[in-house]
């Protein structure tokens, strides 16, 4: 039986490299560093967008000059010189493609590296993929049987064009400017990303992905991204990310905003992996993302997140639960290793009557970092009935990580119920002991508990996903998990 | 002129009645001039989200307020734990009252803090300890740049004190409001028992406001049981900092039991500096009209085998608002810790809130870390179980919430101190049954 005991495991967690470090040469183009009004009005001309857009925009960088970077969270880094990073890059070549083969080759293999090989989806896990390549979507399949549904499927910088009217009207009101300072530096200068629309009463037939990637040096990813999904509509929604290996800071602002009117359901399921640094905590994404969705009567949004990636997470996926009987779910994993930290959590803010929510966070703390959870639960005085579960619990592997949890919890109605635990352990040597006793030696046994511990929040993601999120675990977990 | 103004004004003339060449003073000049820097708490801050002082600092406090009317033991009798032998040390409008008190100097000290600061035979501990564990936020520089008078208690090696001792702030506050800052002191050496009953109370409707800090030291081996009554008339406002610092093998126990003020905020702060320690803190709030509680602890884990227990229960009706924020650090090396919090909440009223924070920080692995935190009501099917065997509902309410509250009074270890609180439950819920059947 090979000895394979935690020391080794964490031994091997420092020493294994970044397997997805790759870079792919595609001619770029890029607009000269810095931020400024010309820089708005050029990304929005480059984008062909109507003047209400520009202004928009406009609006949102005046919004954004005025702010200050937010400092309260629990982690520490290098702030980004906002004034030396490149807003827009596109890849050149630019066709409108109907099928796989009219994709440039060179991306392809990239996919194929990467392991989510688009052909291999298309005919297998029946996906259709949108994928955004430095911003701008260059392939878009299996839009035709979307499109005989009516479900609008397309980067936003189209829909901007072919459905200004629905843009126009939610775009902003879940996610305003206002909000916070990295949605507004988003909504100034938002490159592209994906738009979703689910007509009244359509089940979407398949699930809706889209793998962004950062690929160019020194360009800020800032993807946008808006699902509605009408009266009584279903669809389920994959967002998953690698990037290559690089020696400077990234940065990625992305704005996510989902709209579930009356009776409808919106699962949105992330793998996040952007590189997390070497280390030595050299280098590394830094993520910094609004995700928030607005729920109507009986509806219902459901996030899952993986996180295994970035050198700086700072993410909150939220639910507005706005209609009565509305339910919201966070379903999280957030693995942190070498010089990573990650601050992240839900809110669930409960308006209407009946509303439930349920809160289920693992976090993984290894090497030196650093993992925080933080979660807000509020219930307003109106919402009668209101139902919260909360449940937080941190695994430590060492005992040069943290894991900390910062929930706040605020409650007006008194017929509301809130339920909040949290736990903090280690793998238990009695629990190896068990295992190595059973004849599972200790490898299997790691990966045993450590895939017993996510296990709530694995189950929670769509079949197709679930694979891809292993691959990502693994990465950070090599070793542990089988 | 608003209040802070008021006190920086004030400190000229308040340095004139003291000696300053001591280091006493200098502790006190360095924090007058950190409260100068930082003013009163505002809700931007972190710790104070969720309670603002600013409705309790704008009336005109009268910050060394003249005792004019003399206190009647039989006025103010029922807010003694009458019934058992004690220690006393009892302060009216901020001065010692030698007539209400009962100090001692027989093989250990029970008394003044004006005394331990002037005089130099407590020099040496008054160097040792004295704002030694206290932090430098606002509110406590405040309190340290005025520290002039309140208890202080000295229990030297393998003494048990017989008797507790009751420590009583009243303020008359005949013409005025009043801002009272008292400051204790109390050590604890090696293997030494005590067990303190703390109280404030107004006996006017004027507003009083309060600020004050105690620091506890237990060496090691030392057992300390403290409790924490406030039940003060809702013009009555206070900020209570406790700082307690224990080594190996200590215990120490914080009961806080609040049921009666305006703005409340209790400040407890532990820190483990030894293995095996083990630190209790508990409470039972109980609140109505627009009360405000706000129980910020934290419990500081530096060495490795220590152990804490937190257990807050509150019930708030009509438009009451009680605050949790509860913080365990555990550092790096304190391993095989274990640290377990809990704090259950009931709204009884519409317009009641309950804001909860229950905080974990760890940097280390080996540890067993736990917290739970729920807001809930009671449980409609015991109360329909109990209706139907004939007990109305007030009563069956009642007997739910004082159930609810018991995990925090069966570890009360004074009898009379349990019989008291019951009392007030009892009055508080507005029934008149002991919980004893």
């Amino acid at each position: 039986m090979s000895k394979y005991t935690e020391d080794d495991l964490r031994e091997e967690l420092k020493t294994k490299q970044y397997e997805y470090g790759f870079y792919t040469d595609i001619e770029s183009e890029k607009f000269p560093k810095g931020l400024n009004e010309e820089v708005v009005r050029a990304i929005s001309k480059k984008k062909n967008e109507p003047e209400w857009m520009t202004e928009w925009r406009l609006e949102s960088f005046r919004i954004w000059s005025k702010m200050e970077e937010p400092e309260w969270a629990n982690v520490s880094y290098k702030k980004p010189n906002f004034q030396d990073i490149a807003y827009y890059s596109a890849p050149k070549q630019k066709p409108k493609l109907n099928s796989l083969d009219e994709v440039d080759p060179q991306l392809l293999e990239t996919f194929s590296k990467l392991g989510i090989s688009l052909d291999e989806q298309k005919r297998l896990a029946n996906v259709a993929v949108d994928v955004v390549m430095d911003s701008v979507s260059v392939a878009t399949t299996f839009k035709e049987t979307l499109a005989e549904k009516g479900i609008i499927f397309m980067p936003i910088s189209e829909a901007i064009q072919k459905h200004p009217d629905l843009v126009k009207k939610y775009i902003g009101s879940v996610v305003p400017p206002t909000d916070n300072f990295y949605a507004a530096l988003n909504s100034a200068v938002f490159s592209d990303g994906s738009f979703c629309y689910i007509p009244k009463g359509v089940r979407c037939p398949m699930e809706l992905s889209t793998y962004f990637r950062i690929n160019e040096g020194g360009t800020g990813q800032f993807e946008r991204t808006l699902v509605i999904a009408d009266k009584g509509s279903y669809v389920s929604y994959l967002e998953g990310c690698t990037a290559p290996q690089r020696d400077e800071n990234q940065l990625h602002a992305a704005v996510v905003e989902l709209i579930a009117l009356d009776d409808a359901e919106i699962k949105y399921s992330t793998v996040q992996n952007w590189f997390p640094g070497d280390d030595k905590g050299k280098g590394g994404v830094f993520n910094f993302v609004t995700k928030r969705g607005l729920c109507e009567t009986n509806a219902k949004i459901s996030w899952t997140q993986v996180e295994t990636g970035s050198a700086v997470t700072w993410k909150y996926p939220s639910c507005i639960l706005k209609g009565n009987n509305s339910v919201g779910e966070f379903y999280s994993i957030a693995v942190t290793n070498n010089f990573q930290q990650a601050d992240t959590g839900t809110k669930m803010i409960h308006l209407g009557k009946n509303t439930k929510s349920t809160i289920i966070s693992k976090g993984i703390s290894a090497g030196k970092s650093q993992n925080s959870y933080r979660g807000l639960v509020q219930i307003n005085s109106r919402a009668e009935n209101a139902r919260n579960f909360s449940q937080c619990d941190s695994l430590l592997m060492g005992n040069e990580c943290g894991a900390h949890t910062f929930p706040y919890i605020e409650s007006k109605n008194k017929t509301a119920q809130i339920e909040h635990e949290a736990t903090t352990s280690k793998i238990g040597e009695d629990q190896l002991f068990y295992c190595n006793q059973r004849g599972i030696d200790t490898e299997k046994a790691i990966a045993l508990i450590v895939n017993g511990f996510s296990k709530d929040v694995l189950n929670k993601l769509p079949m197709e996903f679930a694979v891809e999120a292993q691959k990502l675990l693994e990465i950070s977990l090599e070793g542990s998990v089988g | 002129m608003d209040l802070k103004d008021k006190i920086i004004s004030s400190y000229v003339a308040f340095e004139d009645g003291l000696d300053i060449n001591t280091d006493v003073h200098e502790i006190r000049s360095e924090a007058f001039q950190n409260f100068e820097k930082l003013g009163f708490p505002t809700k931007k801050l972190e710790a104070w989200k969720y309670t603002s002082l600013n409705s309790v600092l704008n009336n005109d406090y009268s910050l060394f307020p003249i005792n004019r009317k003399a206190v009647e033991l039989a006025d103010v009798k029922k807010y003694f734990i009458h019934d058992i032998d004690a220690y006393k040390i009892v302060f009216v409008d901020g001065k010692y009252s030698s007539f209400l008190s009962a100090t001692t100097h027989d093989g250990f000290d029970v008394c003044l803090m004006s005394s331990a600061l002037n005089k130099p035979k407590y020099k040496p501990v008054i160097e040792h300890y004295f704002n030694k564990a206290a932090k430098q936020d606002n509110l406590t520089s405040l309190n340290t740049a005025f520290a002039k008078e309140g208890a202080y208690i000295h229990i030297s090696r393998n003494i048990e004190v017989e008797k507790p001792i009751q420590i009583i702030n009243f303020t008359t506050g005949s013409e005025q409001a009043t801002f009272l800052q008292p400051r204790n002191l109390i050590v604890v050496e090696q293997n030494a028992h005590v067990q303190i009953i703390e109280r404030h109370q107004s006996l006017s409707e004027h507003a009083v406001l309060t600020n004050a800090v105690t620091e506890i030291f237990a060496d090691r081996h030392a057992t300390v049981d403290y409790y924490k009554i406030q039940n003060d008339k809702t013009s009555a406002s206070l900020v209570d900092n406790t700082y307690i610092e224990q080594k190996s093998e200590s215990t120490v126990s914080v009961h806080t039991f609040s049921f009666g003020g305006n703005i409340t905020r209790n400040n407890l702060n532990f820190f483990q500096k030894g293995e095996h320690v083990n630190s209790i803190l508990k409470g039972v709030t109980i609140l109505e009209e627009k009360q405000h509680v706000d129980h910020h602890t934290l419990v500081h884990h530096i060495e490795p085998n220590c152990e804490s227990h937190q257990d807050y229960k509150g019930i708030f009706g009509e438009r009451s608002t009680g605050v949790f924020n509860g913080k365990v650090i555990v550092e790096k090396d304190a391993q095989k810790t274990n640290a377990y919090q809990q704090n259950n909440n009931i709204l009884i009223s519409d317009r009641a809130t309950v804001n909860a924070k229950p905080q974990l920080e760890i940097f280390a692995d080996d540890v067993k870390c736990s917290h739970g935190c729920t807001i809930g009501q009671l449980d409609n099917q015991a109360l329909f179980y109990m209706q139907q065997r004939g007990i109305p509902k007030k009563e069956a309410q009642a007997l739910l919430m004082y159930a609810f509250a018991n995990t925090v009074l069966e570890s009360v270890k004074i009898p009379e101190v349990k019989e008291r609180i019951t009392k007030i439950i009892a009055n508080k819920l507005g029934v008149n049954i002991g919980f004893d059947i």
